[in-house]
C-alpha cells in the first residue's frame, strides 16, 4: 500500500464507497452482522457461518458479508442489517442459523423483507456537523453510478436554483459517496426529512426545489420509497431506542466494515488529522480542543483541552499520549464497543493528540480480557502506518507519531492513572502520591497526556466540525454526548449515545423502554463502583458531570444500572464495596481496611446483626475513607454506601430494626411460607422443591420446612394459586 | 528558599523538603506509622495526614509525601484532620489488635478503643517498612507484597524460603508492630 498525502484520502474514499456499490452488484446486497463482543456471545458467530453457507449453496456471491460492531441494542442480539441495492437497509433481530437462511432466501434472494423477523428500516440519525447549521441538508450522490447517470448536471441545476432564491445559508448542497440506491441513480436525499429521491433529471429540479425545500411538501412522484407506500415495518429513525440518541463519537458503528481503514477514510475518516497538520498549528488545535468544552470521559471530567496545553508547555525530549482503555467498572462496555466498532476514530484522535502536544510516542492501555477489540487494533495500527497514517512522517508531513498497544492483566485499579503508569513502566500497580501531574511528570518521568478511549473517539469530530458546533450539544459545563451502556432491569439494554443534559427518565423509558414486567422503577445506578444510586424522585434529572455529583453520584466512564423494586439497596452498596475491597490494591490502610471495615458491617446488617448505631458508624467511616485514602478508587468508594443512605435510609433502619429486607433479597430476613387457604393442594412446589424442604402428601396442604430451605424462589414461581408467600 | 506556613508558624526550606521534614525540623509533631527517615517516603498509612490550602481550596494531604511550595498554608490538627486520623487509628487496632507500638500511639490521640472488627486481623499494618529497608538498605529485595485488596501480604517470591536473604534482620528491626521475628535456621 502506497503512503499517502492529505489529498488523497477523499479518493481512497470515493473509491471505497464505489467498491461497497460495485461489488453489490446490480441484484446484490450487503449483508452486515453485528459482530461486537456482545453479539458474538449472544450467537453472532453462527450466525455468520449459517449466512456464509446458505450464500454459498445459492452460488449468490455478489452478497457481500461484513463482520460489523455491535449496532447498539445487545439485548436484541444476534443482529443483522441487510442493505439490498435499491431499498433502504433492514435491520433484524433475535437472529437465528435458521431464521437467517429464511431471510437469505425470502429477502435477499426474493427480494421481500421479512416482517416477521424485520425491526427497522433505515440508518440511524447521527449528529451530523452540517445538518446543525443548515435547515435542510440535500445530499447528492457522487458515485462513479449517479455520476454517468448525469448526478453532477442535479447538482449544478440544484446550486443554481438554490443561489436563484438565495437560500444558501439554510440549505446545504453535499455531494456524497455510495448510499446503496445508485442503480436508480442519480440519487438525491433530504436530511434531516430523510426523504430520497431517484431517477432524477435536471429539469426536475426548480419544481423539487420550490415544493419540498421551500414549500416543506415532498414530491412523492420522485420518490425512492413514497412515504404513503404503506412501509411493513417502522423506520429505524422512528424506533424509540435509536430515536433519541445523538451519534457523534458511535457515527460509524454497525456500519462500516471496521477492519477497513477504507471505510472510515469514507467517513471523514482521518480528515480531521489532515487538517490538523497541514491547517492549524499545534496550538491552533489545542484552542479548538479547549474552546470546544471536551472533558474527559474517563471518569473525572477534567478538561482536555487544558491537559494537552499544560502538556505541550512541559519541554522535553520525549512525551508520551496514553488512551486508557483499560475499562474496569462491573457492567461498563463502553470503550470496548468503541474500539471493536471504530478503531481508527480512536487512532486518529490520538495521532492529532501527538501533533498537538508534541510527541511522538503513544500507547493504548488495554485489558488482555478485551482479545476482539485488541485484534481490531493491531489490525488498524498496521494499516494506519502501511498508509503513513502513523509512523514516520505522517501524511508526508515532517510530523512522527507511533502508537504501541499494552496489554494489561484486567484490575480496576490499573485503570488508575498512576498504577497505569506503574504498570506499563513494569512495576506493580499501585497508585502514588500526584502531586506533580502527569503532564508534567508522567510515564517514564515524561510528560504525559492520559485520556480515555472516548475521549479520542471525539477528538476528530471536532476538529472536522469545529469547537462551536460541539460546543452547542450538552449542558452550560457538559458539552457533546456522552455513550453509557445501559442494564439491568432496563428492557432495551444496550450502548447508547445521548447529548449531555438529556434526563434520566428519557434514557430510562424512552430509550431504555422502561423495565420489564411493569415493575416500578426504584434506582439507578451511574458512575460504576465509585458511583451512587439515584432513586425515582430525581428521575428527571439531567445527565451532566455537575448534576450527576450534587446527586450523590457521578458520570464516572458510563455505565447505567436500572434497578427495579425488587432490588434492596443495602445489598446493593454491599455489592459495590464488596467489588472495591476487592479490587483495592491494598496499600493504603483507609481503602484496604476501611473499605473492609465498611462491608463488614453491611454482611452483618444484611444478615440480621445490625445494630443502633450502625448507620453513624458507616458515616464515619465514609467520611474518612473519603477524606484520606490515596487514590481515586478509595476516595470514592464510599459512595455507594453514602448514596444510598441517603435515598434509601428508611431501607437500612428496617434491616436493623425490624430484621427485615422490603425487597426480599437479603435471605436470612425472611422465610417463604405457604398461605393455608389459598393452598390448592396440588404439590407442584413439592415436586420442584430442589432441597426437599416441603411437606406435603396427596389432599394436603403443603408446608415449608424452614431449616432445609434455601430461599431459591422456585416453589413460589411454580405455584398457580400464589400459595407461596414471603414474610 | 520555599516560604510557607505550618499551624500559623512561619518557616522555610529548600525546595523538594517534605511537610513531614519541615514539620520534624520546627519540632511539630504528625503521627507516622509507615515513615522511617531513611527509606523513601510511601504514603500508605494515612496517619500523616494534614489539612492544606492550595488556591484557595482545603484538602487533606499525607504529610510525609507532600512537598512545600511558596504560600503553602498547613494546618496539622484541624477538626478535619482530627477526625479522620481517629478512624484511621481505629482501623488499625482492628488490623493488629496485639500491637503495644500502635495501641501507644492510639492513646496518645485519645483512640482506646476501635469500634470495627475486621474478618482476619493478623498484626501486620503493611506500612511497607520491611519491603523498602529490604531494597533499598540491605538493596536484597528478598521480601514484597503479593495479592490485592484485604488478601495483601508481604512475603518472599512464591513464599519460599529466599536465597535472597541474607539474614540481616533489617524487617524485624523496623517492623512497628512486632509481626517478623527472625529465627536462627540450621545452614
Ligand atoms: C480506580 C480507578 C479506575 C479508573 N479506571 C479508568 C478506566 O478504566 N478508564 C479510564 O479511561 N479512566 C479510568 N480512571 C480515570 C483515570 O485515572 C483518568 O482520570 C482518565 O483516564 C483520564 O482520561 P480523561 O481525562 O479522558 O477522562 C480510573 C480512575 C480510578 C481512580
Ligand atoms: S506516614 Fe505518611 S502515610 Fe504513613
Amino acid at each position: 500500500m502506497p503512503r499517502i498525502g492529505p489529498e488523497d484520502l477523499e479518493r481512497i474514499g470515493r473509491e471505497a464507497k464505489n467498491d461497497i456499490c460495485a461489488k453489490k452488484g446490480t441484484s446484490g446486497a450487503r449483508v452486515l452482522v453485528h459482530m461486537g463482543t456482545c453479539g458474538i456471545a449472544a450467537g453472532a458467530r453462527s450466525v455468520m457461518t449459517a449466512l456464509a453457507d446458505e450464500i454459498e449453496q445459492r452460488k449468490a456471491e455478489d452478497i457481500v458479508l461484513v463482520e460489523s460492531s455491535c449496532a447498539g441494542l445487545c439485548s436484541r442480539e444476534p443482529m443483522i442489517t441487510v442493505e439490498v441495492n435499491d431499498k433502504p437497509a433492514v435491520k433484524y433481530v433475535d437472529m437465528t442459523p435458521d431464521k437467517v437462511k429464511d431471510v437469505v432466501a425470502k429477502h435477499l434472494v426474493g427480494g421481500e423483507i421479512v416482517t416477521e423477523y424485520a425491526f427497522s428500516m433505515g440508518g440511524e440519525r447521527v449528529l451530523q456537523g452540517r445538518n446543525v447549521a443548515y435547515r435542510l441538508n440535500v445530499m447528492v450522490c457522487t458515485c462513479t453510478n449517479c455520476v454517468a447517470n448525469g448526478a453532477l448536471q442535479i447538482k449544478d441545476r440544484l446550486d443554481a436554483e438554490i443561489k436563484a432564491r438565495d437560500l444558501g445559508n439554510e440549505i446545504q448542497i453535499a455531494p456524497t459517496g455510495a448510499n446503496g440506491l445508485c442503480v436508480r441513480g442519480p440519487i438525491l436525499v433530504v436530511q434531516p426529512d430523510g426523504i430520497s429521491y431517484q431517477s432524477l433529471k435536471p429539469e426536475d429540479i426548480p419544481m423539487l426545489v420550490e415544493e419540498h425545500l421551500v414549500n416543506g411538501r415532498p414530491v412523492k412522484d420522485l420518490m425512492a420509497t413514497p412515504v404513503d407506500g404503506e412501509s411493513p415495518i417502522p423506520a429505524t429513525q422512528d424506533i424509540p431506542f435509536f430515536k433519541s440518541q445523538r451519534l457523534v463519537v458511535l457515527r460509524n458503528r454497525g456500519v462500516i466494515d471496521p477492519s477497513k481503514i477504507e471505510e472510515y477514510i469514507a467517513n471523514d475518516g482521518y480528515r480531521a488529522l489532515a487538517k490538523a497538520l497541514t491547517e492549524m498549528t499545534p496550538e491552533d488545535v489545542i484552542t479548538e480542543i479547549k474552546n470546544s468544552g471536551l472533558r474527559g470521559r474517563g471518569g473525572g471530567g477534567f478538561a482536555t483541552g487544558r491537559k494537552w496545553e499544560s502538556t505541550r508547555k512541559h519541554d522535553d525530549d520525549m512525551k508520551y499520549i496514553i488512551c486508557n482503555a483499560d475499562e474496569g467498572d462491573p457492567g461498563a462496555f463502553m470503550d470496548r464497543s468503541i474500539i471493536e466498532a471504530d478503531p481508527h476514530s480512536v487512532i486518529e484522535g490520538m495521532a492529532i493528540a501527538g501533533y498537538a502536544v508534541g510527541s511522538t510516542q503513544g500507547y493504548i492501555y488495554i485489558r488482555v480480557e478485551y482479545p476482539m477489540a485488541i485484534e481490531r487494533l493491531n489490525e488498524s495500527l498496521e494499516q494506519a502506518k502501511e498508509y503513513g497514517l502513523l509512523g514516520k512522517g505522517i501524511l508526508g508531513t515532517n510530523c512522527d507519531f507511533d502508537i504501541t498497544i499494552f496489554k494489561g492483566a484486567g484490575a480496576f485499579v490499573c485503570g488508575e492513572s498512576s498504577s497505569l503508569r506503574a504498570s506499563i513502566e513494569g512495576r506493580v500497580a499501585e497508585p502514588v502520591s500526584k502531586q506533580i501531574h502527569a503532564t508534567e511528570k508522567g510515564l517514564y518521568e515524561k510528560p504525559t497526556v492520559l485520556n480515555n478511549v472516548e475521549t479520542f473517539a471525539n477528538v476528530p469530530v471536532i476538529i472536522n466540525w469545529g469547537a462551536d458546533w460541539f460546543a452547542q450539544i450538552g449542558t452550560d459545563k457538559s458539552k457533546g454526548t456522552k455513550v453509557f451502556s445501559l442494564a439491568g432491569n432496563v428492557v432495551n439494554a444496550g450502548l447508547v449515545e445521548v447529548p449531555m443534559g438529556m434526563t434520566l427518565r428519557e434514557i430510562v423509558y424512552s430509550i431504555g423502554g422502561g423495565i420489564p414486567g411493569n415493575k416500578k422503577f426504584k434506582a439507578i445506578q451511574t458512575g460504576g463502583p465509585s458511583g451512587g444510586c439515584i432513586p425515582a424522585s430525581l428521575l428527571d434529572l439531567p445527565v451532566d458531570y455537575q448534576k450527576l455529583s450534587e446527586a450523590g453520584s457521578m458520570m464516572g466512564s458510563g455505565g447505567m444500572i436500572v434497578m427495579d423494586e425488587d432490588v434492596c439497596m443495602v445489598d446493593v452498596a454491599k455489592y459495590f464495596v464488596e467489588f472495591c475491597v476487592d479490587e483495592s490494591c491494598g496499600k493504603c490502610v483507609s481503602c484496604r481496611d476501611g473499605g473492609e471495615a465498611l462491608l463488614e458491617i453491611l454482611k452483618r446488617i444484611c444478615s440480621g446483626g445490625g445494630k443502633e448505631g450502625d448507620l453513624e458508624l458507616l458515616e464515619e467511616l465514609c467520611s474518612a475513607i473519603g477524606d484520606v485514602s490515596l487514590c481515586g478508587l478509595g476516595k470514592s468508594l464510599p459512595n455507594s454506601v453514602l448514596s444510598t443512605l441517603r435515598y434509601f435510609r428508611d431501607e437500612y433502619e428496617v434491616h436493623i430494626r425490624d430484621k427485615k429486607c422490603p425487597a426480599r433479597v437479603c435471605k436470612p430476613l425472611f422465610v417463604y411460607r405457604v398461605v393455608a387457604e389459598k393452598c390448592e393442594k396440588c404439590g407442584l412446589c413439592f415436586e420442584h422443591c430442589p432441597s426437599q424442604a416441603i411437606k406435603w402428601e396427596q389432599n394436603q396442604i403443603a408446608e415449608i420446612i424452614e431449616d432445609r430451605c434455601t430461599k431459591c424462589r422456585i416453589c413460589r414461581e411454580v405455584c398457580k394459586y400464589e400459595a407461596v408467600i414471603t414474610e | 528558599m520555599i516560604k510557607f506556613t505550618i499551624n500559623n508558624i512561619e518557616l522555610e526550606a529548600e525546595e523538594g523538603t517534605t511537610i513531614l521534614e519541615a514539620a520534624n525540623e520546627a519540632g511539630i509533631k504528625i503521627p507516622t506509622l509507615c515513615y522511617h527517615k531513611d527509606l523513601k517516603p510511601y504514603g500508605a498509612c494515612r496517619l500523616c495526614m494534614v489539612e492544606i490550602t492550595k488556591r484557595g481550596w482545603p484538602s487533606l494531604q499525607p504529610a510525609c509525601t507532600y512537598m512545600v511550595f511558596d504560600g503553602l498554608i498547613v494546618e496539622t490538627d484541624t477538626e478535619r484532620v482530627i477526625k479522620s486520623r481517629k478512624v484511621i487509628f481505629e482501623l488499625l487496632l482492628a488490623r493488629c489488635p496485639d500491637s503495644e507500638n500502635i495501641k501507644k500511639l492510639a492513646a496518645e490521640y485519645g483512640v482506646i478503643e476501635t469500634r470495627i472488627t475486621l474478618a482476619d486481623p493478623e498484626n501486620c499494618a503493611m506500612c511497607g517498612l520491611c519491603v523498602r529497608v529490604c531494597a533499598e538498605i540491605s538493596q536484597r529485595e528478598a521480601i514484597s507484597f503479593a495479592f490485592r485488596g484485604d488478601k495483601r501480604v508481604v512475603q518472599t517470591a512464591f513464599d519460599k524460603m529466599s536465597p535472597q536473604c541474607v539474614g540481616c534482620g533489617a524487617c524485624a528491626y523496623v517492623c512497628p508492630t512486632g509481626r517478623i521475628t527472625v529465627e536462627e535456621a540450621d545452614d
